[in-house]
């Protein structure tokens, strides 16, 4: 009986870490979209096909062998990547295929600044931020 | 004691200390906000491999990481600096870290360790195309080869 109710109890708690996964980076996007709103008054929501733009556009603004986010995480987000400078792999960045994806504030907010000063030469806004996230939340 | 137990304790002594079988061994890594945090991008290397002050500046420049922004917040800096520097090749002088710390010059806070002599002359007769291989990039990808690297072992050559 004892087994059962522990089968039972990590059944149970499976889904419900997603869950407050998926609530700790519903949290990082709702501050993201305060932040946008306050830098354009016009903010109407993130969208994941500016997302996917920005994931995928070549904008070789920072380190030559990274012109794109794709240079280190791939064209498919479902993929494992390689990180371009170091050789080391990285786990798939698509929220599908790694639930604990984009759930820590620190880390996001960390790895945000050293990528986007890598691949575009600048710090991402709060607008692109969101609209990263929303893109890889439905990945 | 019994001659059994003499061979119990002599086992369990080379398991504590590895490099008792060869010094292609330098301490792991054991603090896990070190593994994460210099294990991001690359491996966490093994502190061993460089000497404190080296470790020290390296943890002053961390906005110019060989080209990158790899600054942390002020507490986790002090404590990965913590275990850095005490667990640094000329502090605790085990394995190949007394063969590397032989090789830094008197006073100098080198920041590469591919750099060092040791390093090339143990490196000396891989061929380019291994370097140039997609799933190596770069030397400091140690793991790539060293498929123990991660645990302190590089004895697979
Ligand atoms: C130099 C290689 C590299 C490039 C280029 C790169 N990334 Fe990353 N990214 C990483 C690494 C390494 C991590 C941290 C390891 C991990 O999370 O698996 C990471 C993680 C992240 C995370 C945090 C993931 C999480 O779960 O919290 C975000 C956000 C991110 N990247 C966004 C981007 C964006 C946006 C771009 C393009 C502008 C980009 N990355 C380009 C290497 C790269």
């Amino acid at each position: 009986m004892n087994r059962v109710l522990f089968l039972a109890a990590i059944l149970a708690a499976a889904p419900a870490a997603v869950m407050a996964a998926d609530a700790r980076r519903d949290a990082i996007i709702a501050d993201y979209a305060v932040q946008a709103g306050k830098a354009a008054p016009g903010f109407a929501g993130f969208s994941a096909r500016r997302g996917e733009a920005l994931f995928r556009t070549r904008w070789a603004g920072g380190d030559e062998r990274t012109p794109s986010c794709t240079a280190c995480h791939t064209e498919n987000p479902r993929a494992p990547g390689r990180n371009a400078k170091t050789g080391r792999p990285i786990d798939p960045v698509a929220v599908s295929v790694n639930p604990a994806r984009f759930t820590d504030r620190d880390e996001v907010e960390k790895q945000f600044r050293r990528d986007c000063k890598s691949v575009l030469g600048r710090a991402c806004t709060p607008l692109e931020k969101g609209d990263y996230l929303t893109f890889m939340r439905e990945q | 004691m019994t001659m059994r137990r003499v061979i119990v304790l002599a086992a369990a002594l080379l398991a504590a200390t590895p490099a008792i079988a060869g010094d292609d061994w330098v301490p792991p890594v054991k603090d896990p906000m070190v593994r994460k945090e210099c294990g991001a991008c690359h491996m966490a290397f093994q502190p061993a491999f460089l000497p404190a002050r080296s470790w020290d500046r390296m943890m002053n420049e961390l906005a110019d990481h060989f080209g990158e922004d790899a600054t942390l917040s002020a507490d986790k800096a002090r404590a990965i600096r913590n275990y850095l520097t005490a667990n640094a090749g000329d502090v605790v002088a085990a394995g190949r870290a007394s063969k590397y710390m032989r090789a830094v010059a008197p006073g100098g806070t080198p920041q590469r360790i591919t750099l060092n002599p040791d390093f090339e002359r143990k490196h000396r007769k891989i061929p380019d195309r291994v370097w140039k291989d997609p799933r190596v990039v770069t030397r400091s990808n140690c793991p790539a080869c060293h498929r123990g690297a991660e645990q302190g072992w590089y004895d697979d050559d």
